[in-house]
Order: C-alpha cells, then sequence, then structure tokens
C-alpha cells in the first residue's frame, strides 16, 4: 500500500467515513454514577488504585460546572443520557490478529488503516481504537526491540502500573477542569508510549480512533513519556460515522519530556462534522497538555483540525525545564456551521525557556474559528521569550474569526513578539488563479494550503502530502 | 483569433454600463494597441474577454477561434488559449512561482492534449523562459507576487506567459509603473514571444510602450467605445493632441447608437 493511499483514505473526499459498522456491543447500563465508574473499571480488571483514581475523578466531577467561556454556542451533552463504556462483543485478547472481529477489522481496511504489519504504512505503527477500546496495536515486537513500549493505556495499567502510576494526571490533574475530569472518572482507552533513555524511537507512531457506536461516549486517554535524550514522534487520527445526534469524545492527552527528550505530536482531526445545517456532528472537547520537565527539553503539538461540529481544545506546554522549548502549530478549518475555538497555553517556568505559536484559522460558510491563546511568565522565567503569530483567513461573507490573546508576566526580562492578521480570500485572487488554468477549487485550495504552510510542513512527512489535499476537499464550493 | 461583436457590459448588479457596444477583429499574427483615457473602459475589456465574474455582459457576443467563449469560465478560456496580463497582478502568499506556474502549465497542458511535465521535466523547460525576462532562479521559490515590486510583478506576468505560450495575450497596462529599463526588458519579451500563430493585444495609456513594441493596429476607446482605429501613426497622433480632439467623436457617435 502506498503512502499516499493510505493517507487518502485516512483523510477522505468528501465525508466517506460515515459509514456504520455493525458490531454487536456488550450490555452496558446507560448514564453515570459511582456503580458505573466502578463497572468500567471492573471490566477492565483494573487494580484498586486505577479504581480509586475514577472514583476521586468522578466525585470531583460532580462538583463541578460545565464551563461556557469559550465563543460557541450548542446544546448540552445530556451526561444522563450518555453511555460511558462500549465494547465490541467479541473483544479481542490483543496479542493475535485473528482475534480482532473480522467486521472491525474491515472497518479499519475501509479506512485505509490495515492492521497487518505486512500491509501497513512504512515507519508507521499503529494502535487501533474503537469505541471504547484498543483493538489492534502493530509492531509492537518491533518497538520492544528498541525498549519502546507502545501498547494501549488498559494494557499499560496491567502490565506497566508502575509507569501509569507515577505519569498519569502528573500533566493534567483530575480536577483540572470539567470534561478532563469526567475523562478521569471514565476514560476508556487510549495510547501508551514509554520512550526510555538515549532512545529515538524508530517508528513513527500513531493511534487511529474511531466513533461507532452512536450514543456512547468517546473518552480516550493517551500519556506519552519520553525519557532523558530520547525522540518521539505521534500521530493521531480521527474519524466517525455521520448521526444525526451529536456525540461526545472528550479526551485527556498528556505528555511528560525529561532532559533533553524531544515529543513531536501530531494530530489530523477529522471527525465528523455535522451536516450543512449543523445537524449531527461530534463535539471535541479535548484536553492535550506536555510538560517540559527536564532541562534542554522539547514538546511540539502540531495539529489540523478539520472536523468536529464544536472544537474546544488548547493544546499546551509546561515550559519547567531551563531551556526548554515548546511549539504549537495550528491550522484549524471550518464549514457550514462548525465551530472551534481553539488555541493554546505556554506556561514558562524555567530560565530561557522559549515557545512559538503558529496558528492559522481559515474560516467558511456560516462557521465560526477562534483563536485563543495563553502565554504566561513566571517570576523565575528569566530571559524567556514568545512568539505568537496567529493569521486568519476568511472565505465568503457569512463566517466568522476571532482572535483572544493572553500574555501574563511576572517576570521583566521576559520577551514578547504578537503578531495577528486577518485576510478574506478574494473574488480577484480567485480569478487570477482561474485566468492562470486552475478551477474554482483548485484556486482556493492552492490560496489555502499556501496560507497554512507553515503549519503544514511541521507535519511527519508521511501526511503532509495528503494533509493539503484534505484541506482543499474540506473548502471545495464554500465560494458561491 | 478573436472577435468583439456589439460587446455591451454592466458591473454585475450595478446596472452602468460599462461597454457600450465594442466591435473588433483581431487576428493570428497581429498586436493591437488600444489606448484611451482613464475610465474609457480598456481594463474592463480585457478583464471581460477573460471572464470577470464581476462584469455581464447584457449584449453582443465574444468569439474565440469562431466560437462564442460568453458561457465559459474563466479557467476554461484560459485552457482554450486566453492570457491576461494583469495591471494589478494578485499576492498569494505561500504559494510559490514555481507550484503555480507547473499547476496552469500541465493543467492547460492537459485540455489542450499537449503532455504535463514532471517537476524535473518542468525546471529545465523553465529556466529558458526566466532568461527572456531576466529573472533570477531564486524567483521561482519566491510566493507569487508576495512582496514583489511593482515592476516585478509586472515582469512575473511576462513570464507566466512565456511559460504558458497563450493564443491570446491580453497585456493590461503592462508598461504602467516600470521604469524604462524594466520596460525594455518587459518589451523585449513580448517581441520575442509574440510570432505568426499568436496574437497581442496591448492596453495602455501611453504611447511610450510602441515605441518598443509595433502594433499592427491602434485603436482609441473613450466612453466605453472604441472611437477610432488606425495604424501605428495613430498612436503618434494621441501622443501630440491627446485625447480631446476625438472627445466630439465619442458623443457623436453615443448619440447616433
Amino acid at each position: 500500500m502506498s503512502e499516499t493511499k493510505a493517507l487518502e483514505s485516512m483523510i477522505g473526499e468528501e465525508y466517506k467515513y460515515g459509514f456504520t459498522t455493525d458490531v454487536e456491543y456488550e450490555d452496558f447500563p446507560t448514564g453515570i454514577n459511582e456503580d458505573v465508574v466502578r463497572l468500567i473499571s471492573e471490566k477492565k480488571n483494573e487494580p484498586e488504585w486505577m479504581t480509586e483514581f475514577r472514583l476521586k475523578a468522578f466525585r470531583a466531577w460532580k462538583e463541578m460546572e460545565e464551563p461556557d467561556w469559550f465563543n460557541a454556542t450548542y446544546e448540552k451533552p445530556k451526561f444522563d443520557k450518555l453511555q460511558y463504556y462500549s465494547a465490541p462483543k467479541n473483544k479481542p485478547k490483543l496479542d493475535s490478529l485473528d482475534d480482532v472481529d473480522p467486521k472491525i477489522r474491515e472497518t479499519y481496511e475501509k479506512l485505509g488503516i490495515p492492521l497487518e504489519e505486512q500491509k501497513a504504512l512504512a515507519g508507521v505503527a499503529v494502535d487501533a481504537v474503537f469505541d471504547s477500546v484498543s483493538i489492534f496495536t502493530t509492531f509492537k515486537e518491533k518497538l520492544a526491540e528498541a525498549g519502546v513500549i507502545f501498547c494501549s493505556i488498559s494494557e499499560a495499567i496491567q502490565n506497566h502500573p508502575e509507569l501509569v502510576k507515577k505519569y498519569m494526571g502528573s500533566v493534567v490533574p483530575a480536577r483540572d477542569n470539567f470534561y478532563a475530569a469526567l475523562n478521569s472518572a471514565v476514560f476508556s482507552d487510549g495510547s501508551f508510549c514509554y520512550v526510555p533513555k538515549d532512545t529515538i524511537c524508530p517508528m513513527e507512531l500513531s493511534t487511529y480512533f474511531r466513533i461507532n457506536n452512536m450514543n456512547s461516549g468517546q473518552f480516550e486517554r493517551t500519556l506519552i513519556i519520553a525519557e532523558e535524550n530520547s525522540h518521539v514522534s505521534y500521530l493521531e487520527g480521527c474519524t466517525a460515522p455521520m448521526y444525526d445526534e451529536h456525540q461526545l469524545h472528550a479526551a485527556v492527552v498528556e505528555l511528560v519530556a525529561l532532559e533533553n527528550a524531544e515529543i513531536k505530536y501530531s494530530t489530523i482531526q477529522n471527525w465528523y462534522s455535522g451536516d450543512e445545517d449543523g445537524k449531527g456532528g461530534i463535539y471535541n472537547f479535548v484536553t492535550k497538555r506536555g510538560a517540559c520537565r527536564g532541562d534542554n527539553s522539547k514538546i511540539s503539538w502540531t495539529q489540523l483540525e478539520t472536523g468536529s461540529a464544536v472544537t474546544l481544545k488548547y493544546p499546551s506546554v509546561i515550559l519547567q525545564g531551563d531551556n526548554s522549548v515548546g511549539e504549537f502549530y495550528s491550522v484549524a478549518v471550518t464549514n457550514n456551521r462548525q465551530q472551534a475555538d481553539t488555541g493554546t497555553k505556554m506556561i514558562h517556568l524555567g530560565k530561557n525557556t522559549k515557545s512559538t505559536i503558529i496558528s492559522k484559522g481559515i474560516s467558511a460558510g456560516k462557521s465560526d474559528n477562534s483563536y485563543r491563546g495563553q502565554v504566561k511568565f513566571s517570576k523565575k522565567a528569566d530571559n524567556a521569550r514568545n512568539y505568537s503569530q496567529c493569521d486568519s483567513m476568511l472565505i465568503g461573507q457569512t463566517c466568522g474569526a476571532h482572535t483572544f490573546p493572553y500574555i501574563e508576566s511576572a517576570n521583566p526580562t521576559a520577551k514578547v513578539e504578537h503578531e495577528a492578521t486577518t485576510s478574506r480570500v478574494g473574488e480577484d485572487q480567485i480569478f487570477y488563479l482561474q485566468q492562470r488554468g486552475l478551477s474554482e477549487d483548485d484556486a482556493i485550495s492552492l490560496i489555502v494550503n499556501g496560507f497554512a504552510k507553515e503549519v503544514l510542513k511541521e507535519l511527519p512527512m508521511e501526511f503532509a502530502v495528503e494533509a493539503n489535499k484534505l484541506l482543499g476537499i474540506k473548502l471545495e464550493g464554500s465560494v458561491g | 483569433m478573436l472577435e468583439l461583436k456589439d460587446l455591451h457590459v454592466e458591473v454585475e448588479g450595478e446596472g452602468i454600463e460599462i461597454l457600450k457596444g465594442v466591435n473588433l477583429k483581431v487576428k493570428k499574427g497581429e498586436i493591437h494597441a488600444i489606448m484611451g483615457p482613464n475610465g474609457s473602459g480598456k481594463s474592463t475589456l480585457s478583464k471581460v474577454v477573460a471572464g470577470h465574474p464581476e462584469y455581464e455582459v447584457t449584449k453582443g457576443d465574444i468569439l474565440f477561434e469562431g466560437e462564442s467563449i460568453l458561457e465559459l469560465d474563466p479557467d476554461e478560456r484560459a485552457h482554450k488559449g486566453v492570457f491576461l496580463a494583469f495591471q494589478y497582478p494578485v499576492e498569494v502568499p505561500g504559494v510559490t512561482n514555481n507550484t503555480l506556474l507547473r499547476e496552469s502549465y500541465n493543467t492547460i497542458a492537459a485540455s489542450m492534449g499537449r503532455e504535463e511535465l514532471d517537476p524535473l521535466e518542468f525546471e529545465d523547460y523553465i529556466k529558458d523562459k526566466l532568461d527572456l525576462v531576466q529573472m533570477d532562479p531564486e524567483f521561482l521559490n519566491r510566493s507569487v507576487n508576495t512582496g514583489f515590486s511593482g515592476g516585478e510583478k509586472k515582469r512575473n506576468e511576462i513570464f507566466q506567459m512565456a511559460v504558458l505560450q497563450p493564443k491570446l495575450s491580453l497585456l493590461d497596462e503592462t508598461d504602467s509603473g516600470l521604469d524604462i529599463d524594466a520596460l525594455k526588458i518587459v518589451s523585449n519579451g513580448i517581441n520575442q514571444l509574440h510570432g505568426e500563430d499568436d496574437a497581442v493585444v496591448l492596453i495602455t495609456h501611453y504611447q511610450r510602450l510602441l515605441n518598443y513594441i509595433t502594433p499592427d493596429y491602434v485603436h482609441v476607446m473613450m466612453g466605453g467605445k472604441i472611437v477610432k482605429s488606425g495604424e501605428k501613426e495613430l498612436a503618434l497622433e494621441l501622443e501630440e493632441k491627446g485625447y480631446d480632439w476625438l472627445e466630439d467623436l465619442a458623443t457623436v457617435n453615443g448619440e447616433a447608437k
């Protein structure tokens, strides 16, 4: 399978991932209470400390109020109507591909993510998460040779409890926010990655998230730990069937980089975004945060956000180690009735810490696209620096773009540079390119790709080409 | 090659008539210059032929190689070999000249049944064209028109013309904003590109471009019509007398219609 083809399938033309897989699910009660939380833990055979972690989080969540400070309006999820755990009945043992339900295997084939290693994208290991459970992880042995642990979080809880115990909740505490608390109580599965000291992870790691069940929320939990002098690059992709009802996706991702370590985390988010009138689509309420714990460490977030009905997401970096580096590269595309409020937080604690924020928002249709970013310098962050650039592009007359930058500095030696621009894709620009022979859609695609180039070039090479394509497809026919 | 028949044009939705019955015939191998004061409709004319959506043809027809192109989108006209060198070339940040040109070239080549070029072949092909307008190869890696000086933008238009090899080139005030050296480079490029099989329509306010490019015919546009046509000597006459002496002609014709 060629690289291009794999990506094509991953990203899709129109929304070709709207199909549903007909699998039998285990019975599980609807709604949420302590018994449900215990039941999830029980289903997963979790040790006592994990159950306690969940219960504590649940109790905290019950006391919290759903936030509403973002620039988006939507019908709140009905938490008592949701199903918090959704596992296919023929749950595989996860050690042999033959145990995977053929229908689910087929689903991933259809999505262009073959789980047979010989068919997979060269150099990319995949963890496939279907609704609440991890279905299969490829290339485990090969990674193990290098000492890299890459598995589902459920397996990690069983097999590497000391690591999970030490790091889970250390970057995003259970009480951090409403959705993080909910996730901490009911998280179902997700990926776990541990890169030992002095190791460069030999492959690109990726997780492919798929929501299938109509009434279930997806609460995945990802934890990546890079020990001293290690390096890892990780990519996640997301799709979901088309349903008229909204579905909730509330993930928590935690990254820990120790001394001289580097984590590169990329996202291609293409959840179903609802129809033209805003019917259906995913609520993507995600907490992502990385901690640069060691000196000279680096965490880099790159995201291409094109899907979801509503996105609230602020991948952040806590720059604790001296000389540590945080980066955030984002392209957020909204069309039709989509709403995105996304950005980052860069918290400078260490000396000489450096952060870069490049955000490109593209709005079309009747959508709303907001950048929200916070840059904070603590007292001790001597000579810390931030560079922020937030550009918005509008297509058509009925969409909105907004920028909300917050800067707080408690250290006079800190330096901040902030640039922001807003532009509109004009009739003249399109006419110019059409005069050069390009179709209207190709013209828009070219303009948008040019606009987003600085960010797209940060994506892993295997995915960059098709990411370009996704942008074009997403905006097809958006100039009426 | 190009024939305009009693062409009437309004700004879409505004009901203001800008072209009021233009007739023009351009044959293969010819160079036509269209001159006239500001606001006479010269630039509109070129944009209408290229298919700008802002304008609506209310009457008359545009024939290209004998067929009406009125219903064609701008890209479809480009595929047939219509090229417009813009008076104000548009910036496309983040898209390199090279990317745009290769995509343009291949799109047009495909629709004309010519062979498409891969990146390496294209690189070879494009090299000579750079010399024609004396441009540095580094220029190919710069974003389209972004941060270009006025002169560079105009040279870029002629460069694109060289690469795309259109049948009909409409050059809209390509000479404006050029210093004398750039004017010479641009004119020289146009002269070299022009041959027996293509046609050029120069739209210009000033006669000075015509010192370097010799037109076969000169037309004067005033008030949305061609009020006088002649050979290259007409340009000199205009240089000397200005446009005022033709004003009567414009009104008389206007009333006669």
